[in-house]
C-alpha cells in the first residue's frame, strides 16, 4: 500500500510538468495580456517595450516557460503582468482566494454528503414510498437547472427577505458579499448573526446540487447491495431488519459514494466559480474567472499547479479508499 | 462435437440468420416495451420531441420572426406576446424558438462528440492496453487537471480558432459545441475503458480471437454492442449536460455570442431582469429546465429498460 502511494505520486510529477507547459501555452493561446493595455490611450514606442521587458512578454515562450519553472519550484510563483499598478505576487492572491473557498466548500460540502446520504438510503429501504418519489423527483429537477439561475434565484430570494426583515424593524441580516475581510467582530451572538448571514445563502446553494447528486447515488448502490444475496441469506438467517439495512447493505453500499465524494471534492478546492460569482465571494472560481477574463498568464498557472495537487491528491484518496473499504481490490 | 441429445438436423445457415435476427429483434422489443411502461419515461419523451418540433418548427409557424423588433420593449404577457418582449423589443416567443433550436443543436453535436470520441478512445485504452493504455489514461488525467476555462476562453478569444470557425460571421455555436464536446468524452470513456477491460477476457472473445476475427471486427462486432446500454443512456444524459454547460459559459461570458444566440446567452443577456421583469427570465429558464428534465427523464427510463435487475418498472 505504502510503495503504491510513493509510485502513484510520483507519477503525478512528470503529469504536472506536461499540464504546466501545456497550460503555459494555452495561456499564451488566449492572447496578449498587454493588448488592451496598448489600445486604452496612445502609448509611447519606449513604455510599450519597458512593460513587455517587465513582463518578460519581449521572450520567447520556451524562455519564458523555462524561467518561470525555475523560480516556480524554489517557490516564487510569479507577478500579475498587466500593467497599472505594481504586479501584484500570484502566490499571496492565490492563498488568500484559496481560503475563502476554503471556508465556503468544506462545510457544504459535508452537508450535502450527509444530507444526500440519510435521503438516499430512506429511498432506497422505502423503495416507491411517497418519500422516494419526492426525493426523487426534487433531485432530478435539482439535476436539471442550471446552476447560475438557481444561484440567482437565492440571491433575488434574500434580498427580498432583506426587504421584510427591515420592514418589521429588524436589520439586514443576509450580506451578498461574501464573508468580511477583517473577520467578525462583536459579541458571541453578534458573530454567529454576522457568519450565519454570509454563509447560509451560498452554503444553500452549493447544498442543493450536491445533495442531488450524492441521494442519487446513495439511492442506487444501496439499492443494489439490498437486493443481494448476501444480505437476503443474512434476512433468512433471522437477523434483525436493523441491523441487515445497517451492517450487510448500508457498509457495503457507502463504496461508490465515499469514491465519488472524494473525487468531488478534489475537485471542489477549485472553488465554485457560479456560487462565488453571484454571491460576490473572492475565492478560488471567481480567482480563475478573473485570471482568464484579463489573460493573466502566471495566475492561471498558479491555480492550475494549486488545484491539480489538490485533484491528484484525491483520486489517490479515493482509490486508497475503495481498497481499504473492499479488501477484493488489490492495488499494485 | 455432437451432443447425443441433440437430435435434429442442423438448421441450414438461412434458417439460422432469420432466427437469429427475430431474437435481436425481440430483445429490443423487450427493451422498447419497457420504456414505455415508464410514465416518467414516456413524459420526457413526449417533452423532449415537443421541443424540437417547437425549435425547428416553431420559427415557420409563429407569427412573428425573431428579427422583428418592432414592438414595445418589456411588454409584460398577452394575449398577442404570450411570453412578453425583450429589451430590444423583440417577441419573446419568436426569440425562444431560434434559442431553443441553438441549445439544442449545440447539445446534440455535444452528444454525439464526447460519445464517439468517449467510446472509441476508452475501447481502444481499454482492449488493447499497454502503452495506449497508458497514453489514453494520462490524456485523460492531463485534461482533468487542466481547468476546462482556460481551454474555452483560448477557444473563443483566439482569433485564429475564431476566423477558422467562420469568422465574426456567426458559427459560433460551432466553437461552444465543439469545446464542451472535446471536454465531455472523459467520463464515458473512463466507465467504456473499464467495461471493456473485464468483457475482453471473456470466453466469446477469445472464441473470436481463435478465430481469426481482426482488431477492428473483435471490437466493433464483439465487444461494444455489449455495452450499448452504458452507451446510449451516457449520450442522452450528455445532452442535459450539454444544455447547462452551456448555460454556465454564457453566463460566465465564454460561450455563445452574438449573432448566434442560445438560451443560455439568453438567461445571461436577462439575468439582471429578475425581479424587474421577470417573465424574460423564468421563460428563458423554464425553457432551458424543460430541455434537460426531459432528457433526463428519458435517460433514466433507458437505463431501466437496458437493465431490469434494478427492477424499478415492473415488466
Amino acid at each position: 500500500m505504502f510503495r503504491y502511494i510513493i509510485r502513484r505520486l510520483l507519477i503525478s510529477i512528470p503529469l504536472l510538468i506536461v499540464a504546466s507547459f501545456l497550460c503555459f501555452g494555452l495561456t499564451t493561446a488566449m492572447g496578449d495580456p498587454l493588448a488592451e493595455w496598448k489600445l486604452q490611450k496612445p502609448r509611447s514606442e519606449a513604455e510599450i517595450a519597458l512593460a513587455y521587458e517587465r513582463t518578460g512578454y519581449n521572450q520567447p515562450f520556451l524562455d519564458r516557460y523555462v524561467d518561470w519553472a525555475g523560480d516556480f519550484v524554489t517557490g516564487d510563483w510569479g507577478e500579475t503582468v498587466v500593467p497599472g499598478n505594481a504586479g501584484k505576487p500570484v502566490k499571496e492572491e492565490l492563498l488568500k482566494a484559496f481560503g475563502v473557498t476554503l471556508r465556503l466548500i468544506v462545510a457544504a460540502e459535508l452537508i450535502a454528503l450527509l444530507l444526500g446520504m440519510a435521503v438516499g438510503v430512506i429511498g432506497a429501504v422505502r423503495q416507491y414510498s411517497l418519500f422516494d418519489y419526492t426525493a426523487t423527483g426534487i433531485a432530478f429537477v435539482m439535476f436539471s437547472m442550471p446552476l447560475f439561475c438557481v444561484a440567482l434565484i437565492i440571491k433575488a430570494g434574500g434580498i427580498e427577505f432583506n426587504n421584510w426583515l427591515e420592514s418589521i424593524g429588524a436589520g439586514r441580516w443576509l450580506t451578498m458579499a461574501g464573508p468580511p475581510g477583517e473577520g467578525f467582530s462583536g459579541s458571541l451572538g453578534q458573530q454567529i448573526y454576522q457568519y450565519t448571514g454570509a454563509y447560509i445563502l451560498p452554503t444553500i446553494c452549493l447544498v442543493m446540487i450536491q445533495f442531488a447528486l450524492y441521494s442519487r447515488f446513495q439511492r442506487a448502490s444501496m439499492l443494489e447491495t439490498l437486493n443481494a444475496d448476501y444480505v437476503r441469506t443474512a434476512q433468512a438467517k433471522g437477523v434483525s431488519q436493523g441491523r441487515a439495512i445497517f451492517k450487510h447493505a448500508f457498509r457495503n453500499a457507502l463504496i461508490p459514494i465515499i469514491t465519488v465524494s472524494s473525487l468531488n471534492f478534489g475537485a471542489a478546492f477549485g472553488g465554485a466559480v457560479i456560487t462565488e460569482t453571484v454571491f460576490g465571494w473572492s475565492g478560488m472560481g471567481k480567482f480563475l474567472v478573473d485570471a482568464v477574463t484579463k489573460l493573466e498568464p502566471y495566475q492561471v498557472l498558479g491555480f492550475m499547479m494549486l488545484t491539480a495537487v489538490f485533484i491528484i491528491v484525491f483520486n489517490l484518496i479515493a482509490d486508497v479508499l475503495y481498497a481499504f473499504l473492499d479488501p477484493r481490490i488489490r492495488l499494485d | 462435437m455432437t451432443s447425443p441429445v441433440a437430435q435434429a438436423p442442423a438448421p441450414t445457415s438461412g434458417e439460422a440468420s432469420q432466427f437469429d435476427s427475430s431474437n435481436t429483434r425481440k430483445q429490443w422489443q423487450v427493451i422498447a416495451r419497457r420504456f414505455f411502461r415508464h410514465k416518467a419515461a414516456v413524459f420526457g419523451l413526449v417533452l423532449f420531441v415537443l421541443l424540437v418540433l417547437f425549435a425547428f418548427l416553431g420559427g415557420a409557424l409563429w407569427k412573428y420572426s425573431y428579427t422583428d423588433l418592432g414592438f414595445r420593449r418589456y411588454l409584460p404577457p398577452s394575449a398577442d406576446h404570450p411570453f412578453g418582449t425583450d429589451r430590444l423589443g423583440g417577441d419573446m416567443v419568436a426569440q425562444l424558438i431560434r434559442g431553443t433550436q441553438f441549445s439544442l443543436q449545440i447539445a446534440m453535436v455535444v452528444a454525439l462528440l464526447s460519445t464517439v470520441v468517449g467510446v472509441v478512445l476508452g475501447s481502444l485504452a481499454g482492449y488493447l492496453g499497454g502503452w495506449v493504455d497508458t497514453l489514453i489514461s494520462r490524456f485523460i488525467d492531463l485534461l482533468l487537471v487542466i481547468p476546462g476555462l482556460v481551454i474555452a476562453a483560448v477557444l473563443v478569444r483566439n482569433s485564429f480558432v475564431v476566423s477558422v470557425a467562420g469568422g465574426s460571421g456567426g458559427s459560433n455555436w460551432v466553437i461552444v459545441a465543439l469545446y464542451l464536446g472535446l471536454i465531455g468524452w472523459l467520463s464515458i470513456a473512463r466507465v467504456i475503458r473499464g467495461m471493456v477491460l473485464s468483457l475482453r477476457e471473456k470466453e466469446f472473445i477469445e472464441a473470436a480471437r481463435a478465430l481469426g476475427a481482426s482488431t477492428w471486427r473483435i471490437v466493433f462486432r464483439h465487444i461494444l454492442p455489449n455495452t450499448v446500454d452504458v452507451i446510449v443512456v451516457n449520450a442522452t444524459l450528455a445532452i442535459a449536460q450539454a444544455v447547462l454547460l452551456e448555460a454556465a459559459l454564457s453566463f460566465l461570458g465564454l460561450g455563445v455570442q452574438s449573432p448566434d444566440t442560445s438560451l443560455g446567452l439568453m438567461i445571461s443577456l436577462n439575468k439582471n431582469e429578475l425581479t424587474l421583469h421577470p417573465w424574460l427570465f423564468f421563460t428563458t429558464f423554464t425553457f432551458i429546465v424543460l430541455i434537460s428534465l426531459s432528457v433526463n427523464f428519458i435517460g433514466d427510463g433507458l437505463r431501466d429498460a437496458f437493465d431490469p435487475r434494478q427492477r424499478r418498472v415492473k415488466a
